[in-house]
């Protein structure tokens, strides 16, 4: 079960899953800035569309292994906002009990953890338990430009395509790793570096939902039938910080993002009616997740009194 | 006889016969060389399938092996070498160890990582350190060293049902060595008691009134005994040991025991000394008891030597247990 059923068309439900996840964390931005968070938070806003398009592509029980930045990831997959809220919140009825907070969530089939890297190999070590049981089920793991610098990737590349596991790399490049743009970070071809392991490439320059929904159905296809691993590129763009202020891009750079906003682009192809209908029933539920959350307890340790 | 090596082999086919969620990975496995120190001999010829040799990825075999630990199967890695730890410390720190607490005890990581231990063989600075230090004291992962007075077996086959992480540590010394039997050999004189722990603790007591308590785990025991033997040969005094198998996390009430009786605890580790596991050992039994005398027994705070006169020098020695135990009785 999803929680953003039932499906309208698709138009509509890639429409209001962007939606979702732009207002949950623009409200996310808002409660940081009046105190309400702490901590830290990355949030997706700009690539909305990756994550609505793979996930519309995916099967319920496909296995999921997101970054730092994953609520766009586990909104999408269909996790409970209330329960994400609660968890940033540090609440005791968030995701993990307030443990892991923003960057370590795990629901059902979908894990996050915060470093760089190291996610890849275990994202692959899930692919091969789910080949050894023929589940049926694809993994996927979500990585960025800035994954690209570390180097147990490439080791986890080597595995995967050696041994033919049904793991799909997501590789969002939103052209900044924290504050290093991508030409500062990363030499050579992207693509290339999947390709020198035979693993087959499909690649997205575009904030259109419906294409990278395309790519993604396509991809996630190929790697379920069995024939080892791909990978999916999509060039992307960030429109917030990494973080929360730490954002040393010029105000016209980001102004010129914005021709690339998923939302307004597919916008066009709902009419004002679903555009209202989607904008009011995200907004009850993002109110809803925060309301609730705010007012459930801290947690505890099991040692306390 | 049966060595420390027979058993840690029986217990893999063991696991494997008899759980097929049980997988091995590692570098060089495969028979014919059935691995670098012959601990995997003869499981790919049975197991061909769940005996998975691997590239040399030290961090993508570990990785692997947590997520096929997440997705419920049981794999064991052998790392070739216990200095190439440094390697997978990402594996162990940030991913296996934290993954139960962190997602809030929903996910179980059933993963072991096994790996050869130790110097006194000549291979030189990163082949031949006793890098376990590093990796106590780490929340959410154990560490556990077989020795010649518990079967290795067992302890193997407690590590692969464990549904937590644990990092094995095998000195490469032991391999060779036979298990020992309670009430023969240089075990004659000794009361054997064993906590009913699944990584049980020892405690060795003398026929007579001990003087001091040595605290040591897996290859140090063989030096323990010997300076024992020496003790009482020579200088004519007695002494406890407390033999742990689990090494981290502590559960120290054996030794707590032991030392009401004598007062006076001596650690042996193989590891350098500064910061290491007798520190810790050796607070903690301060912290519970006023009034202890302490002695730490360990390797130079140097890189360990290739020439074996150098390497003697820096690792501790059997005369070097005997010196501190008379220091302090």
């Amino acid at each position: 079960m999803r929680y953003n059923v039932p499906v309208m068309d698709n138009n509509f439900t890639l429409y209001k899953t962007m939606l979702l996840i732009r207002r949950f964390e623009e409200r996310l931005l808002s409660e940081f800035s009046n105190g309400k968070l702490v901590g830290t938070t990355h949030t997706y806003i700009g690539q909305e569309a990756d994550a609505a398009g793979i996930f519309l592509a995916t099967e319920p029980e496909d296995v999921v292994f997101s970054s730092h930045r994953c609520h766009g990831h586990f909104l999408a997959y269909g996790g409970e906002p209330y329960r994400l809220a609660a968890e940033i919140m540090g609440k005791a009825t968030g995701l993990v009990g307030g443990r892991g907070g923003s960057q370590h969530i795990h629901w059902r089939n979908f894990y996050s953890n915060g470093v760089q890297g190291g996610i890849v190999p275990v994202a692959t070590g899930m692919a091969l338990a789910e080949k050894v049981r023929a589940s049926g089920r694809v993994t996927l793991v979500f990585i960025g430009d800035g994954t690209l610098g570390e180097g147990v990737l490439y080791e986890s590349l080597n595995i995967a395509a050696l041994w033919k596991l049904p793991i799909l790399f997501v590789l969002e490049n939103n052209r900044y790793a924290q504050t290093t743009p991508v030409e500062k970070g990363v030499t050579g071809s992207i693509p290339g570096r999947f390709a020198a392991f035979g693993i087959p490439i499909w690649e997205c320059d575009t904030s259109d939902v419906l294409v990278i929904q395309s790519a993604a159905n396509e991809t996630i296809r190929a790697v379920r039938s069995g024939s080892g691993p791909a990978s999916l590129i999509l060039h992307t763009y960030r429109f917030s910080a990494h973080s929360k202020g730490d954002d040393p891009r010029s105000t016209e750079e980001l102004a010129r993002l914005h021709q690339f906003d998923p939302l307004t682009i597919h916008g066009v192809r709902l009419n004002a009616e679903e555009s209202t209908k989607a904008e009011s029933e995200i907004a009850a539920v993002i109110k809803d997740a925060f309301l609730r959350a705010d007012a459930d307890p801290f947690p505890k340790l099991s040692s306390e009194p | 006889m049966t060595t420390v090596l027979e058993r840690l082999n029986y217990s893999l086919l063991h696991a494997m016969e008899t759980d097929e969620r049980v997988y091995i990975l590692g570098e060089d496995i495969l028979d014919p060389y059935g691995g670098a120190f012959k601990v995997t001999r003869g499981l790919s010829t049975k197991f061909p399938e769940r005996v998975l040799t691997t590239p040399i990825s030290e961090a993508a075999i570990v990785g692997v092996a947590n997520g096929m630990a997440l997705r419920g199967l049981r794999p064991v890695v052998e790392i070739m070498f216990g200095d190439f730890l440094t390697l997978i410390a990402d594996q162990l720190v940030n991913h296996a160890s934290k993954f139960r607490w962190m997602y809030d005890d929903q996910v179980r990581v059933p993963v072991v990582v096994r790996t050869p231990m130790g110097g006194r063989r000549g291979y030189g600075p990163t082949h031949s350190q006793s890098l376990e230090k590093m990796f106590l004291g780490v929340p959410g992962l154990k560490v556990v060293a077989p020795n010649t007075l518990g079967d290795p077996a067992d302890l193997l086959a407690a590590a692969i049902a464990d549904d937590d992480p644990v990092l094995f540590v095998e000195h490469k010394l032991l391999y060779a060595r036979s298990i020992l039997e309670p009430g023969k050999g240089d075990l004659i004189d000794f009361q054997i008691e064993k906590t009913g722990t699944v990584y049980p603790t020892f405690t060795l007591k003398p026929s007579e009134n001990a003087r001091l308590t040595i605290a040591c785990y897996g290859y140090n025991f063989e030096l323990a005994r010997s300076a024992a033997l020496s003790l009482l040969m020579e200088h004519e005094f007695f002494i406890e040991i407390v033999l742990f198998s689990q090494v981290s996390p502590f559960d120290l009430e054996p030794l707590f025991s032991s030392l009401a009786r004598t007062r006076k605890l001596l650690t042996i580790e193989e590891g350098t000394l500064s910061l290491g596991w007798g520190a810790e050992v050796a607070a903690r039994a301060v912290e519970k008891m006023d009034g202890l005398r302490v002695r730490r027994v360990a390797a130079l705070d140097l890189p360990v030597a290739n020439a074996k006169r150098l390497e003697d020098a820096i690792l501790p020695s059997m005369q070097d247990v005997v010196n501190a135990a008379l220091s302090l009785a």
